[in-house]
């Protein structure tokens, strides 16, 4: 059968891409958009390493098919930062030594980004609840819902 | 792999009916991605039914609340008058995975994915949902206990699918509410599930209740004689226990890693009365 024709808004910037039905989203942006900053941990939703936003609401783009996602908008961690100035998030998760290996910290940045933009300021109960998707083995984190808490606190600022 | 995404129900019924191999519908994908990617089902085709407009709605209707399959829990969690009518319904939606499960799981592909632990399900039967299923030979109506027969078994015949669920009216000092058991705090699949909805008089005594149990069973359970232990009862003591022993009754679980037949047994009573009371608190204040 011949591959979908999709068109779609990934970061602000529309694209176009061709894609098997058995292809997800995190196959389409990592393969074929190149846009490889979004990991695949588990492949079945468990991990949350692949989170990216689908129309403002957070998914696990290994959940989703790439050709599911025709007219719709996509945020991945590669639309974060702005040019050279990370966002309050990545700022904070480097200060407060928020990750070691790295794997899992795209799905946390997607992740608390969404949050905070719902809850500007969430509780510890509502980070922890809220992150419960995402996995890390390496930092226990303490450190992610400190540098999250940190992060609402600096944007509340503004 | 053929992929298709009609914008009708009778679009997606065609193609259904018409399918020679293996054909699923694709909801949230958080049963069905995780299966393929498994090898656990390899469809020809997918029918994809989130660009069909009544599967995607939540309104109200003859003064109850007409639920589309494809509703993603996030959104019932975000339907402020939709969460007052029907919290159990709602906060049993909400313990199906993670915040992103969330933003794709659904009540349709809860109940179709065909598990005797399905969190939602519990809940909806006891709420007294009413399943709309659109087929080659027009809609039926079918209570939502009656769609699962057994585990991965649906009453749905080929080529129907489920549209939408009714919940209905809600009279005076009513609530529900759903409590389940699982080894950990959060994600985790129910090794018992306890869904209560119930009526009050105005003295306050039970006038109507509806209990249903998850994971004790092949399928998802009415248990009409809990109802009937309650009914008439402002829910003391003596009733908690009938209530306790008519659960306890009406489980028939199996024994694995995640419980034995006599803790899965014990958790169902506590929680069935848990569910009630919750419930119960519920509709004196609603």
């Amino acid at each position: 059968m011949a591959k979908h024709h999709i068109e779609a808004i990934v970061n602000g910037d529309a694209v176009e891409f061709l894609c098997e039905t058995e292809e997800t989203l995190l196959d389409v942006l990592r393969d074929t958009l190149n846009l490889t900053g979004s990991k695949e941990g588990c492949a079945s939703g468990d991990c949350g390493a692949c989170s990216v936003t689908l129309d403002e609401r957070l998914v696990c783009s290994c959940l989703v098919l790439g050709c599911e996602v025709g007219g719709r908008r996509i945020e991945t961690i590669e639309g974060m930062a702005k040019g050279e100035t990370l966002h309050p998030l990545q700022q904070r998760f480097l200060e407060h030594a928020a990750l070691q290996c790295g794997i899992c910290t795209p799905g946390f940045l997607v992740a608390s980004k969404a949050l905070l933009e719902r809850t500007p300021e969430p509780s510890e109960h509502e980070i922890r609840f809220w992150l419960a998707g995402n996995l890390c083995r390496c930092t226990g984190y303490d450190k992610i819902v400190s540098a999250v808490k940190d992060a609402a606190a600096t944007m509340r600022k503004g | 792999m053929r992929y298709e995404a009609p914008e009708s129900v009778e679009g997606a019924v065609a193609l259904l009916s018409a399918a020679t191999g293996e054909a699923r519908v694709l909801a949230g994908g958080t049963d069905l991605l995780v299966q393929m990617r498994a090898d656990v089902v390899d469809p020809e085709l997918i029918v994809d039914i989130k660009k069909i407009a009544e599967t995607r709605a939540v309104r109200e209707e003859k003064g109850g609340w007409r639920i589309g399959a494809a509703v993603t829990g996030a959104e019932l969690k975000e339907h402020a008058k939709l969460k007052r009518a029907w919290p159990g319904v709602v906060e049993a939606a909400n313990l199906i995975g993670s915040t992103q499960v969330q933003g794709r799981a659904t009540l349709g592909g809860n109940l179709c994915n065909g598990s005797p632990a399905a969190d939602s399900v519990p809940a909806l039967i006891a709420a007294g949902a009413v399943a709309t299923l659109a087929g080659p030979q027009g809609r039926r109506d079918l209570p939502v206990e009656d769609v699962m027969l057994g585990p991965r078994k649906l009453a749905l015949k080929k080529g129907e699918i489920v549209v939408s669920f009714l919940l209905p009216p809600r009279p005076p000092r009513s609530s529900d509410a759903y409590l389940r058991f699982i080894p950990r705090t959060e994600m985790d699949i129910a090794v018992v599930g306890a869904g209560v909805s119930l009526t009050l008089d105005g003295a306050g005594t039970i006038s109507a209740a509806r209990v249903s149990l998850g994971a004790v069973a092949a399928r998802v359970l009415l248990v009409q004689e809990a109802a009937q232990a309650i009914v008439g009862s402002r829910l003391d003591a003596p009733a908690q226990r009938r209530l306790e022993a008519a659960a306890r009754a009406a489980c028939r679980p199996i024994d694995d890693k995640r419980g034995t037949v006599e803790f899965r047994t014990d958790v169902a009573a506590v929680l069935t009365r848990r569910a009630a009371l919750i419930a119960l608190d519920r509709a004196r204040t609603s």
